[in-house]
């Protein structure tokens, strides 16, 4: 039988594909295993909690330099670059005021001294995230321990989960952040991150897995940030929160935001 | 049958060669951004989607209004759509391509798509969009092709098309549905997180889209000899003018819940776009223009008289095309995005590298659709004018 | 077939082509690359060990299958949060491509680089991980 030149392609083309697939078929399981089955387990150290949470009590920064000095602390520990302009921006940790960070609530005779206040804000590591519910890759994603992770290396670069945080707690790396970076001042223990990647507050994972507390909790006047596991009652966190009224950003939305407010004594504040 | 791609006027090829210069600088343009980053374009922390995500939002409706020809020639048996089902079928199919790639330029990894079907998250909206849009664009190549290669062999549409052609109903509504989802689902954005979003993108839609193929079937007339009908195309008119009166309608429901309820938040995205907030008013002349030219357009559709001359129904076309253009495919994303869910207000425009590459895009889409309507009516013309024309009518395009 | 003579010599151009690389090269052998593993850790470890062939596990699995152990290393301390590698000898090893794979391995010049860039492979581990020499700048 004679075959036309149309016919010819047919054939050719299921022939390359059917090549394909075997050759892949082959690499996965044909060769090259491993030698021993892959053994790995948590840090004994490692810090656990059902769901971590933190409480911010604005009332023991008493002054700038205690608010810097926990923003510096992440951002150094982080190598989060500082682009120096709003476009290109990458924080993880920054602060805000009353009417930003609590849009709606705010009164037309609120306290200047509220007015002003710096709020730290953050990741909320929420209950119920919206950022993870929309990523496409599972490159952000939430830890049995409450903490809403973020996976460099799977992330895409789509940015719903920026489109989707409620608190905009997230960056993306527009640039290559090491153009942004003092090479000379890294942290040579933590990585940076690449161009087209999102980031954001992981409540210090690495440390955690080493027993420590974040950083930022670290660098705060003591009682500033008090961090640990919402889930059971004798956390300092819980015993922060029985001891004073609180508030959390957008709690309607429904996201079960995890960063609690102490907006303070009412006699002391941040300048 | 792609052979008759390969064979026409100068004309042809000299807007092919065009089409191909205008690819070559978008990507160029891209190579550029690749090498840079997002940040070679106007998007920021705050505005995070920009221009690019905005095509292709409005690209899936344009792909999606292929329906409005398959439903009254397929289910209805509406023979005047018959010569120009495939123009809306191929449409779609040169929408959805361009879509894709509007996604692609938009990735900050693109290098890492395939971590989307590696790693997939049901959950996730974006994940069924890629999953409807792939299979819309599968369906629509699909039955096109073989539809039209069985009207040029002289035989009935092979029978296996017929489930195909109605699966591609619902499939149209769903590609632009879940695309609608990928806004409204979100808790932050209360400019997006409304009920009527699916069915205001369908709306605007099947305004803007029939309102295009329109367009392109007098340019059509106009180049070849090839005729979709005045009764085919006074129809199309008729579905742009109901859609177009549908889109507004429900975009006058967003108004009044927006404003009568008075909630600030959901006030604030329509006030930045239509006023100006905190001072900030870049779009505000170009929502203006969009709405000036909504209601040029509808008070030209709704009149028959206007609509039955056809050069005034390409104006009111044309009219609404820009109108929803406007409102979609720029307003709609950017304006979600302010004021940021910190109530800041951070402004957007397009940089010069990132309107290149749209238009690279946009120049790749037509592209296809050049070839593929190069296909298709050479196919046409040949049944319509047999054997001894048929060499002078190759030489016509 | 039509055309034939054209499409024939169209081939020949394509294969020409497609194979210039090979030709070009031919007599041209690059000596193979020899990854060195003169670091003083490296060494200090080799003398507490009392033997030269094993790095988490033996060299031979280590050539063979580095990537793979990375990506599972990667996988299993960031989503899974297992940070502690046991290895097929039982020793115990923190997860870090920056903290131990490097620190024993301080040499990512004479180390990595010579065979990637051999094999001409371009790993993406360092548009993120920072190698031991970049403190000074760019390695």
């Amino acid at each position: 039988m004679k075959i036309d030149r149309r016919q010819f392609f047919k054939v050719a083309g299921w022939g390359a594909a059917a090549g394909v697939t075997a050759m892949n078929v082959v690499g996965r399981f044909g060769s090259g295993g491993r030698a021993q089955a892959f053994e790995s387990m948590e840090t004994p150290e490692t810090v656990k909690a059902k769901q971590f949470a933190m409480v911010v009590d604005m009332s023991k920064f008493k002054t700038k330099d205690d608010i810097q000095k926990v923003i510096y602390a992440c951002h150094h520990t982080h190598n989060v670059p500082n682009w120096g302009n709003p476009k290109d921006e990458v924080k993880w940790i920054w602060t805000d005021t009353y009417k930003h960070v609590f849009p709606g609530q705010e009164s037309p005779f609120l306290d200047e001294a509220f007015k002003e206040m710096p709020f730290l804000v953050m990741c909320n590591h929420c209950d119920h995230p919206a950022c993870t519910r929309v990523c496409p890759t599972k490159a952000t994603f939430k830890r049995p321990d409450g903490i809403v992770m973020m996976d460099y290396h799977r992330c895409i670069g789509c940015r719903f989960c920026m489109a989707a945080c409620p608190f905009g707690a997230r960056s993306f790396n527009w640039r290559d952040p090491r153009l942004a970076l003092n090479m000379n001042d890294l942290n040579m223990e933590y990585p940076t991150r690449t161009k087209g990647v999102v980031e954001k507050c992981t409540f210090c994972d690495e440390r955690i897995a080493q027993g420590k507390q974040p950083a930022c909790v670290e660098a705060a006047p003591a009682g500033g940030l008090v961090f640990g596991d919402i889930d059971d009652p004798n956390s300092d966190v819980r015993k922060a929160l029985a001891r004073t009224y609180t508030i959390r950003r957008k709690p309607e939305l429904g996201t079960g935001p995890n960063i609690y407010y102490v907006i303070g004594g009412g006699e002391t504040n941040a300048g | 049958m792609l052979d008759k791609a390969l064979t026409g006027s100068k004309l042809y090829w000299a807007w092919v060669l065009f089409l191909l210069v205008l690819v070559g600088i978008g990507t160029a343009a891209y190579i550029k951004q690749f090498n840079y980053g997002l940040g070679i374009t106007g998007m920021s922390r705050d505005v995070s989607w920009g221009f690019y995500i905005a095509q292709f939002t409005f690209l899936v409706g344009v792909a999606a209004s292929a329906v409005m020809l398959v439903i009254p020639y397929y289910l209805h048996n509406y023979k005047t759509f018959g010569r120009i089902v495939i123009l809306g079928e191929f449409l779609a199919v040169s929408a959805v391509t361009m879509c894709i790639l509007f996604i692609f330029v938009d990735m900050g990894q693109p290098m890492r798509i395939m971590n989307v079907v590696l790693h997939p998250r049901p959950n996730s909206v974006m994940f069924w969009d890629s999953l409807v849009l792939s299979g819309y664009l599968a369906l629509n190549l699909l039955i096109g092709w073989a539809n039209l290669h069985a009207e040029k062999m002289g035989v009935p549409h092979p029978s296996w098309t017929k489930p195909l052609t109605y699966l591609s109903v619902p499939w149209a509504v769903s590609i632009h549905t879940v695309t609608a989802f990928l806004y409204a689902g979100l808790p932050g954005r209360a400019f997006w997180l409304s009920a009527v979003m699916a069915a205001r993108f369908l709306a605007s839609a099947f305004a803007a889209g029939p309102a295009l193929l329109l367009l392109l079937a007098l340019l059509v007339r106009k180049i070849t000899r090839f005729d979709a009908g005045k009764e085919a195309i006074q129809t199309l008119g008729k579905i742009v003018t109901y859609a177009m009166f549908v889109n507004v309608f429900l975009l006058g429901l967003e108004f009044f819940t927006a404003f009568y309820s008075h909630i600030p938040e959901h006030m604030a995205s329509f006030k930045y776009l239509y006023m100006g907030l905190d001072g900030h008013n870049k779009l505000v002349p170009l929502m203006w223009t969009s709405s000036v030219l909504a209601v040029v357009s509808m008070s030209m559709l709704v009149f028959p008289q206007i609509r039955r001359k056809e050069k005034l129904l390409a104006v009111a076309c044309v009219a609404t095309f820009i109108s929803l253009w406007i409102d979609k495919g720029f307003g709609l994303v950017i304006g979600g995005f302010i004021p940021s869910p910190m109530d800041h207000v951070t402004e957007y425009w397009p940089t010069g590298i990132e309107l290149l590459i749209t238009m690279g895009v946009y120049a790749a889409g037509i592209l296809v659709l050049t070839v593929l309507y190069k296909v298709a009516i050479s196919v046409k013309v040949a049944n319509e004018y047999p054997a001894p024309l048929k060499g002078a009518v190759e030489e016509a395009h | 077939m039509y055309n034939g003579g054209k499409i024939i010599i169209g081939l020949a151009i394509f294969l020409g082509i497609a194979t210039l690389p090979f030709f070009s090269n031919i007599g041209t052998a690059v000596k193979r690359p020899e990854p060195s593993l003169d670091t003083p850790v490296i060494k200090e470890v080799q003398a507490q060990l009392g033997r030269k062939d094993v790095c988490v596990e033996p060299k031979a699995f280590m050539q063979a299958n580095h990537m793979r152990l990375l990506n599972e290393w990667r996988d299993s301390a960031l989503r899974q949060n297992k940070r502690l590698y046991i290895s097929s000898d039982g020793r115990k090893f923190t997860i870090s491509l920056q903290n131990t794979c490097m620190h024993c391995h301080s040499n990512k010049k004479e180390f990595c680089d010579r065979c990637h860039n051999y094999m001409a492979v371009k790993p993406y581990c360092w548009d993120c991980h920072i190698a031991p020499k970049e403190r000074g700048g760019q390695s």
